[in-house]
């Protein structure tokens, strides 16, 4: 390298996201869950008896893409409930995804779990896989707000998992809460924050209750049953969260996610920045170059189809560079770090900065976005309306 | 000519005009069923949708009498909304007698009185038709008392239908054979040939709809238009079955249609009289009118870049709707766009949704207004109907604004109501009659600017739809006027201004205020509007922002998700007006007039 382009570069290091050959992220769904909780839309089904089959079409699949890249960064298992596995099942899983896909050395790997099912054998068996980042979904720390979310554990019980974790060394834990639920105050979220940063958690996500068609807390909020905060309440508890954490020492990194330094989910950033990605089993969606496609839905179809050799993809769509370049807004948008100009320069040969000169101008003054070093990040009054943000 | 029967239904909105066209239409034969559709009559979806009529139609319908001879049965539809009054009273003036039609269960209704006055101005033959015989609800013998103590008409010579049914269709054809009158008239004479409509269409022009009382025409023949001026060469004449069909001549007593090269419908009027140039009539036919529009409003394309789609689109809508008229026109908030003429507020409304459906275009349009008269201290005298062009306040000598006199039937009990209602529309000069017992007759002289807007939907609510009303522009009167501005943001919004009574300046100032707060979505910032007369705010409200919008989760499996819905919204973001830095959706322009509905 010559000592101008290393200067060059020095001076502008490029942001992973104009890395055009950032590894790949891979993901993959356990549609399995022991019981539904009434928020919760993501795929998963209450019958365990379909795990054995289920796992033999997963492995299936993971042969139809063996060549899909030369390495993975990042491994991410998710779900439904990826601990519901028994232990070693979720431990040949991981070394069966080792033997098919290159996985980098130091790569990033995330396993989902519930609070209930965290045991030593689980535990153990996570290490001994080289699973170094655990998620553990907490959700709150007040039994009666877990018992409305329809969660089967408690307080004493995530306590103890969070503990336990770190006893067998796990390197790296991150805890889900939620808040805004309904009749949930702020002074009871924050007892559940206060508890959470009380574990030293690396990383805490921080999700807004947010309605999902077809679920149980859909229909009661149809019933009239429950009662949402409104947007000016959920502004405060979102405000007041993020305020309370940074003091804390964790960046609030993106509009849900929280972390101590150097631990951001390197998996998830890929999702924002469009790295390419792989996702196995029902739901997953994949993404490279322009092309993003996902997989059907239900377990039973997808054992069927890979039962027959085919590919259970539901649907592929490829995207025009207008498409491309509102994810990256609303992406970017939802990032403390903000939408890179020059690269969104490159990418879509659009000056953001020349074509949205007033109306960026009149959100600075407003306070809810700010121009830095290059980029376009909201403040943190600006990540709340992010999605407006994206549509300027 | 004894074998022609001109008829009409009139009747009160949903008694059932249309579904009895399209069973008299069945019965006769002309389409097979397999190609019948309800509503046959009403060739525009808005019409379909809306279930009213906008352009007249004729069709011809033969028919073979119990008499054992054949006849030609001529049914004119026409539009139903006091915006066409004038249309209707020429599509009347072809004919020899209506179908009144009355709901069975609903009885007699404000427009079935008010189409009935109009039938009988024009001397027509009336055959009260009772509809929907078959309702549950039905009381046929309230009706028939009604039709005698209501409509001063014989009891005796109802007839009974069900036009859903089909019942009682034979009977409705022998009433008009035997009881409406043939046409009388003389072919030998001068062509006299009444234009009650006409149609664009693109491969022959003008297709005129017209009514022959005198004389004959057919292809060859040189025509004159008397009010116009204007002469023609006839290429083809014809009648009206479903589609047009041609003949030799059209003669005394026929309704038809006259092709003669004219380009576009904005040459011919309705109501004109058309003769021989070589042998023309002594006299036109009575009742020409020029129809003015007395509602002006700018259309502006939401994006610029539309400018030359818009103006197309108006050029090519001009050719089939002769009473709508616009010139260049620009506006500060709004950019390029024309001013348009329109003859009251449905009509602009549905110019607006046939420019967005027929077109594909979006517009939005500024807050409608009258045409005002100013003299000014140099002698000159202005007309305005663009708030933007109101002229400097110092140099006005006088103000004046157009008054209509406004007539309406309404049965008693709702007087007070309705009197309440116009004198808060600043109604003058009041007049009561009682033309039958319980119920009255109120006239009332208003200014056109209280009345167009949202006069006729609030008559129509406190008189529960009891009452029919109708109005003749009488002149202009004197009138302290102001210009209204809005402001939104410290922006003055020039498409948002309107000329108001000083006195009601305040009010009104308010009332827009409080609307454009319903109808602009909150956005990312706060939003401030304001109402000023000449430097003085007068009313101010603000939007506050909305604080969060942002989902909780946005990873692998939700980014398409969320960007359809983007996707959606950034078009739905697309039909609002950027002023500024503030999205206003189109609805807060015609908003801005609306009073409170309590």
């Amino acid at each position: 390298m010559s000592e101008e382009t290393s200067l060059t570069a020095d001076k502008n290091p490029p942001e992973p996201s104009a890395i055009p050959d950032a590894l790949p992220a891979l993901y993959i769904h356990i549609p399995f869950c022991i019981r539904k909780c009434v928020y919760c839309g993501f795929y998963s089904i209450t019958d365990r008896s379909q795990i054995p089959d289920y796992l033999a079409a997963l492995r299936r699949e993971m042969e139809l893409y063996r060549e899909w890249a030369p390495s993975f960064d990042t491994l991410y298992i998710g779900g439904g409930t990826p601990s519901v596995l028994p232990a070693t099942e979720l431990e040949r899983l991981i070394a069966d995804i080792r033997g098919v896909f290159p996985i980098a050395s130091d790569a990033e790997i995330t396993v989902e779990t519930n609070p209930a099912d965290i045991d030593a054998g689980l535990l153990n068996a996570m290490c001994r896989a080289g699973v170094n980042r655990l998620n553990i979904g907490v959700q709150s720390f007040d039994d009666r707000i877990l018992a409305f979310l329809g969660r089967r554990h408690d307080r004493r019980q995530a306590v103890a998992a969070v503990t336990a974790a770190r006893i067998a060394g796990m390197e790296n834990i991150g805890i889900d809460l939620i808040y805004g639920v309904p009749t949930q105050t702020m002074s009871a979220w924050f007892a559940t924050l206060r508890e959470a940063i009380a574990l030293d958690p690396d990383h805490l996500s921080c999700y807004q209750l947010t309605l999902e068609d077809g679920t149980l807390l859909d229909e009661q909020f149809r019933r009239g049953e429950v009662v949402f905060p409104d947007d000016a309440l959920q502004a405060d508890f979102f405000s007041a969260t993020s305020e309370f954490l940074e003091n804390h020492g964790y960046t609030h990194y993106e509009v849900s996610n929280y972390s101590r330094s150097g631990r951001e989910s390197r998996h998830n950033r890929k999702y924002w920045d469009h790295i390419p990605y792989l996702g196995l089993g029902p739901t997953a969606h994949s993404f490279q170059g322009r092309e993003r496609r996902w997989n059907c839905r239900a377990v039973g179809l997808y054992i069927n189809d890979l039962a027959s050799g085919r590919a259970p993809i539901e649907a592929v769509e490829t995207l025009s560079n207008e498409q491309l370049s509102l994810e990256d807004l609303f992406l970017g948008f939802r990032t403390r770090r903000g939408i890179c100009l020059e690269t969104f320069k490159i990418r879509y040969g659009r000056d953001l900065l020349m074509e949205k000169r007033d109306v960026l101008m009149k959100l600075s003054r407003e306070g809810l976005v700010e121009i830095r070093d290059g980029f376009l990040r909201p403040t943190r009054t600006g990540m709340a309306v992010a999605d407006s943000l994206a549509l300027i | 000519m004894d074998h022609i029967r001109n008829f009409s239904i009139i009747a009160h909105i949903d008694h059932g005009k249309s579904t009895l066209a399209d069973r008299l239409i069945q019965f006769t034969g002309i389409v097979n069923d397999r190609d019948f559709q309800n509503q046959i009559l009403d060739n525009m979806d808005i019409e379909r949708e809306r279930g009213i009529t906008i352009k007249s139609q004729v069709v011809s319908l033969p028919y073979r009498a119990k008499d054992g001879r054949r006849y030609t049965l001529n049914l004119i539809d026409t539009p139903g909304h006091v915006d066409f009054t004038y249309e209707v009273s020429r599509s009347l003036a072809s004919c020899e007698g209506v179908l009144l039609l009355i709901d069975a269960a609903q009885g007699v209704q404000a427009q079935t009185l008010a189409n009935l006055y109009l039938a009988m101005e024009h001397d027509l033959a009336i055959i009260p038709v009772i509809n929907k015989i078959d309702l549950p609800s039905a009381d046929v013998e309230r009706v028939i008392e009604q039709i005698d103590s209501e409509l001063g008409l014989d009891p005796d010579t109802h007839l009974k239908c069900s036009a859903k049914e089909g019942i009682g269709i034979e009977q409705i054809l022998e009433a008009i054979v035997e009881r409406i009158p043939p046409p009388i008239g003389d072919p030998e004479a001068p062509l006299a040939a009444l234009i009650f409509d006409a149609k664009y269409d693109t491969f022959r022009g003008t297709v005129i709809h017209c009514r022959i009382f005198d004389g004959a025409v057919k292809a060859g023949d040189i025509i004159r238009f008397v009010y116009n001026h204007s002469t023609y060469r006839v290429e083809e004449v014809g009648h009206f079955l479903l589609q047009r069909q041609k003949r030799d001549k059209l003669s005394a007593g026929d309704v038809g249609y006259i092709i003669a090269g004219v380009k576009t419908v904005s040459d011919v009027r309705t109501g004109d009289t058309i003769t021989l140039e070589s042998r023309p009539c002594a006299k036109p036919l009575p009742g020409f009118k020029e129809v003015k529009p007395v509602v002006f409003a700018s259309i502006y394309p939401i994006a610029a870049d539309d400018y030359t789609d818009l103006a197309d689109s108006l050029d090519k809508f001009k050719l089939n709707d002769a009473s709508f008229v616009y010139e260049k026109d620009s506006s500060a908030a709004l950019g390029q766009g024309f001013r348009c003429g329109f003859l009251g507020l449905l009509h602009l409304d549905i110019v607006q949704e046939r420019l967005e459906r027929e077109y594909d275009l979006s517009i939005i349009l500024s807050v409608p207004s009258v045409r005002y008269r100013f003299t000014l201290k140099d002698g000159t005298v202005l007309f305005v109907d663009n708030p933007t062009r109101y002229p400097d306040p110092i140099s006005i000598l006088k103000s004046e604004e157009p008054y209509i006199r406004a007539t309406m039937m309404l049965p008693e009990r709702y007087l007070g109501a309705v009197m309440k209602l116009c004198m808060e529309k600043r109604g003058v000069n009041s007049a009561l009659n009682y033309p039958s017992p319980g119920r009255a007759e109120l006239l009332y002289d208003m200014p056109l600017a209280e009345v167009i807007f949202d006069f006729y939907d609030r008559f129509k609510s406190v008189t529960q739809g009891y009452g029919s009303f109708d109005y003749d522009l009488i002149d202009y009167r004197e009138s302290n006027l102001a210009l209204l501005d809005i402001l939104v943001n410290g922006e003055k919004v020039d498409a948002l201004s309107q000329i108001v009574h000083r006195e009601r300046a305040r009010a009104r100032g308010l009332q827009a205020c409080e609307r454009l707060k319903e109808e602009i979505p909150r956005q990312m910032f706060k939003i401030a509007i304001q109402g000023a007369i000449g430097g003085e705010i007068i009313s101010r409200t603000t939007i506050s922002p909305f604080r969060k919008d942002v989902i909780a989760k946005c990873y692998g499996g939700d980014i398409s998700r969320k960007r359809k819905l983007l996707e959606k919204q950034r078009k739905g973001k697309r039909r609002m007006k950027m002023i500024g830095d503030v999205s206003i959706p189109q609805s807060a322009f015609l908003a801005v007039l609306k009073s409170d509905t309590e």
